[in-house]
């Protein structure tokens, strides 16, 4: 065997830096893994985690510096040389093909792999894969690294976290001995995010780990050491334990952060919405919810908890007039919701913010400044005698993107080309700017920094005290236990019990998102 | 960067004519055509007089307003392969209601007629519409399927209904009787009696022009057209956002619709002057290629339709020329050359080819010429 089997003692890198036209993305960064270590790369985005993370890959080259493999220069040309040299990425967004088994997804990673180890052996036969082998390399895989998998599953029927598993599988049959997990938890459960990382410190027995997040606890309960990086420069590197949370929130963002905003409500009128038995059917022809009911006072922030899946998409759908709803009732300020379209529910002063903002919340390719008035282009402030202003579209495009901290190079840039958060961002000024009486936010921060995912809340918090009724959809407990004044857990389509805020804590929400009714007895 | 991406796109044009030219070249070889020669009637003649220009524009107004059409409903999230099929049911009805005006002030028939061509058309773009948004039909399906119908009910209808009394029973190919003559679309010439007397398009390309402008002022600074193009671009954010998407897009292929059966009309009314066979002349199909050239915006369309307009002149003009190459070549060689041309566009687009040519420049060229310095 030659030298790409060798194990991975240490993985450095040197006063890294790389240039994009206008910033400089990377700025003489150097960090070294040594054998078995997992260390956390932290930084808000845009910090340049990815940009160092793609030149490890190989899908960028630096402009200055050098990467070292066991005390060897290495330059990577693409994710194949860095892959035969053991160094292997699973990405945020998984690579699997819904309608292929695990099987079939890990052998259609492999095919390059096997043919570097067996093309000359045996006259590989390129118009067919060597099935036995792969099941065989995953078994072997799954049970040197304790990875469960069912090879003969369907990807599309099993969890976010057993694709990830898969993902992992995957990247190991392909021969990396060394890991770089990018953001591997932002889609989990908290319950899955506890077995990943569980399962990464059985792993790092064995292999180096990068493991990057945004999500301080996990970096806490996970790593040893860190990096931290902040607009392209090397803030921080050493030992997780030296610092807390909220010192590592400061040197990412550079300023202090308010990990807790925690405030009571002051202002707290009478119910907004209230809905009563509410039947909503999902995708696939199943009740997703069930005889729901629920009611959301004015300037009160009520956290929806629960595993994804339980019903919460179809609640914000049937809210909002996206998706019909089988029977009971809805209703806002008075107003009954049923049977009335997404564009009356509209004006009805409902405002929200969609789970998946970039495809939903915006038009991708229509500029920020379209994005911006994309619910009341046919209203008169907007439009008169069937032509836009637009100067007044020019206006309030410039003045929310200002209110809102919007970062862009002009307000004719394609909203679909900007950041996750200042696509939040300009997602949350639109509904904003419409006063609305009552807002839904479906995981209002996933995915996003420290620094923008504070200014939602900030500003969530600020509409909450005007006087506005807020339904928080989320599954980051944190989130919900910070921000909501009572919290509501769904289970299969049901809400299991209203917490007050003073009586929830972490267990007690775990047992309930887990179904279990009476959690005194169950503790 | 900006540099790079000007030469770039300078180069893969250059590159893909340069293998349009040589594929053709091989092609003409074979079929022992003198290659210089053929290139020279297909990209020169048609500028080499003004009767030759007057045709390509002649060519250039169907495949303008074909080409407008296809861009509202491509913009609008629906693609509109009937266009073939509205410009016929556009023309048929344009023709009952023409063949029937009597007598009528020209300023009243003429309006009359080009409205009920975009009238037959729209109706005929609003049906695959319609089965989309209820039924969830394919429009790539239904829009296919509807060009055959309408072209086999123009083609009853020239036989039967509408046949000219004069050629019932001979053996000539069916055709209505002549237009009143009050219903032809002026030349330019007789327009503005100052121009040259060849320049003999009709004022069919005012229409293609005026219609190109409305449609981007339509699209770009209406509301409606607002929500036309956000159905478009993303029907999950435009529901969203209080759009009824379905309502949307079958507004968006009937006025693609009626854009394609006024293609039809103004064909009628500015060339043949009577209805016959082939009159559609493949204009609803080559007007797909000719919005996507035109980067499916309307003020696009219209330069794109000249530059397909001067190669299909230039292909028809071989046999006067003396260029002794067989009919159906000419639809080889146009065919060729769409391919190439829609193929660079793909890659002139495509932002990571762009990325790895560059970088393969800087490795490889840039460096070499650095070492020679």
């Amino acid at each position: 065997m030659t030298a790409h089997a060798e194990t991975i003692r240490s993985l450095r890198v040197e006063h890294i830096t790389k240039r994009f036209p206008g910033v400089i993305a990377c700025s003489d960064i150097s960090l070294s893994v040594g054998q078995g270590e997992i260390l956390a790369l932290v930084g808000e985005n845009g910090a340049g985690k990815t940009t160092l993370m793609n030149i490890l890959m190989g899908l960028y080259t630096p402009d200055e510096g050098k990467i070292y493999l066991n005390d060897e220069p290495v330059s990577f040309r693409s994710p194949a040389d860095a892959l035969a040299c053991g160094i292997g990425m699973v990405h945020q967004q998984y690579m699997l093909v819904p309608d292929l088994t695990v099987l079939e997804n890990v052998a259609l990673g492999m095919q390059n792999a096997l043919s570097m180890e067996e093309g000359k052996g045996r006259g590989r036969n390129r118009m067919k894969t060597d099935v036995r082998a792969v099941r065989t390399k995953i078994e072997e895989i799954s049970s040197l690294y304790g990875l469960k998998v069912d090879p003969d599953a369907y990807i599309w029927q099993i969890s976010v976290g057993e694709q990830q598993r898969v993902e992992l599988i995957k990247t190991l049959c392909m021969g990396a001995r060394f890991l770089i997990l990018d953001e591997p938890t932002s889609a989990l459960t908290p319950q899955e995010t506890d077995d990943l990382i569980q399962l990464l410190r059985r792993m790092s027995s064995k292999l180096s780990i990068i493991f990057i997040s945004h999500k301080l606890s996990e970096v806490k309960a996970l790593c040893d050491t860190m990096v931290i990086l902040r607009g392209g420069q090397l803030v921080y590197s050493g030992k997780t334990a030296d610092h807390s949370a909220a010192d590592i929130a400061e040197l990412m963002t550079g300023h202090t952060v308010n990990l807790s905003m925690n405030r009571p409500a002051l202002n707290v009128g009478q119910d907004m919405l209230v809905v009563k038995d509410l039947c909503v059917r999902g995708d696939r022809g199943h009740l997703a919810l069930d005889h729901l009911n629920l009611s959301i006072r004015a300037g009160e922030i009520v956290g929806l908890a629960g595993v994804s899946g339980n019903g919460q998409r179809e609640l914000a759908e049937a809210l909002t007039g996206l998706r019909g709803i089988v029977s009971g009732s809805m209703v806002l300020d008075g107003q009954e919701l049923q049977g009335k379209s997404p564009l009356d529910i509209i004006s009805c002063g409902m405002g929200y913010i969609p789970e998946e903002r970039n495809i939903e919340g915006i038009v991708p390719s229509m500029s920020i400044r379209e994005n911006l008035v994309l619910k009341d282009i046919g209203t008169p402030a907007f439009s008169r005698r069937g032509l836009l202003k637009n100067k007044t579209i020019d206006h309030n495009a410039k003045s929310l993107c200002e209110t809102f901290d919007v970062r862009c190079p002009g307000t004719e840039t394609a909203a679909g080309s900007l950041s996750g958060g200042n696509i939040q961002k300009v997602i949350l000024a639109r509904e904003i700017a419409r006063s609305p009486k009552f807002l839904i936010a479906v995981y209002p921060i996933r995915g996003l920094d420290m620094g923008a995912a504070e200014f939602i809340h900030r500003q969530l918090l600020d509409l909450r005290d005007s006087g506005v009724g807020i339904l928080l959809i989320s599954e980051e407990m944190e989130e919900v236990m910070d921000l909501s004044d009572r919290i509501a857990v769904i289970f299969k389509g049901k809400i299991q019990k209203v917490l007050e805020k003073s009586e929830a804590n972490q267990r007690k929400l775990g047992i309930l998102m887990a179904g279990v009714e009476e959690f005194d007895e169950a503790v | 960067m900006k540099r790079f991406k000007l030469w770039y796109r300078c180069g893969v044009v250059l590159l893909s004519v340069l293998v349009a030219l040589a594929i053709a070249a091989v092609i003409l070889t074979v079929l022992g055509a003198n290659v210089l020669d053929t290139f020279r009637v297909i990209f020169v003649y048609p500028f080499s007089s003004i009767k030759n220009i007057s045709g390509v524009i002649n060519i250039m107004i169907p495949l303008s307003l074909v080409g407008i059409g296809i861009c509202i409903a491509y913009r609008s999230g629906i693609v509109n392969i009937g266009g073939e099929g509205q410009m016929i049911m556009g023309l048929t009805l344009a023709l009952v209601v023409a063949l029937n005006v009597g007598e009528m002030p020209r300023a009243l028939a003429i309006p009359l007629v080009l409205l009920s061509g975009m009238i037959g058309g729209g109706v005929w773009g609003a049906i695959p519409g319609i089965l989309k948004t209820r039924f969830q039909v394919s429009e790539l399906l239904s829009t296919v399927m509807l060009n055959y119908i309408a072209s086999q009910f123009y083609s009853y209808c020239l036989r039967v209904p509408m046949l000219d009394p004069s050629v019932a029973g001979g053996s000539g190919d069916p055709q209505t009787v002549r237009l009143s003559e009050s219903l032809w679309l002026s030349r330019m010439n007789q327009l503005f009696p100052s121009l040259d007397k060849n320049m003999r398009f009709h004022s069919g390309i005012l229409i293609a022009i005026v219609l190109a402008l409305i449609v981007f002022l339509f699209m770009w600074k209406t509301p409606a057209g607002f929500k036309m193009r956000a159905a478009g671009a993303s029907e999950r954010a435009a529901r969203y956002g209080g759009i009824n998407v379905k309502n949307y897009v079958v507004l968006a292929i009937l006025l693609s619709g009626a854009c394609c059966g006024l293609a039809g009309t103004v064909e009628v009314l500015g060339v043949h002057h009577r209805g016959l066979g082939n009159v559609s002349g493949g204009y609803g199909f080559s007007g797909i290629v000719v919005a996507l050239f035109g980067g499916l915006h309307p003020l696009g369309v219209l330069p794109a339709a000249f530059f397909f307009a001067v190669i299909s002149y230039g292909c028809n003009s071989l046999q006067i020329n003396k260029i002794p190459l067989p009919g159906n070549t000419i639809d080889v060689l146009m065919g060729l050359v769409i391919l190439v041309i829609v193929s660079a566009q793909m890659i002139i687009s495509n932002k990571y080819i762009m990325y790895r040519a560059e970088r393969w420049v800087r490795a490889h060229l840039l460096r070499a010429g650095k070492e020679r310095a």
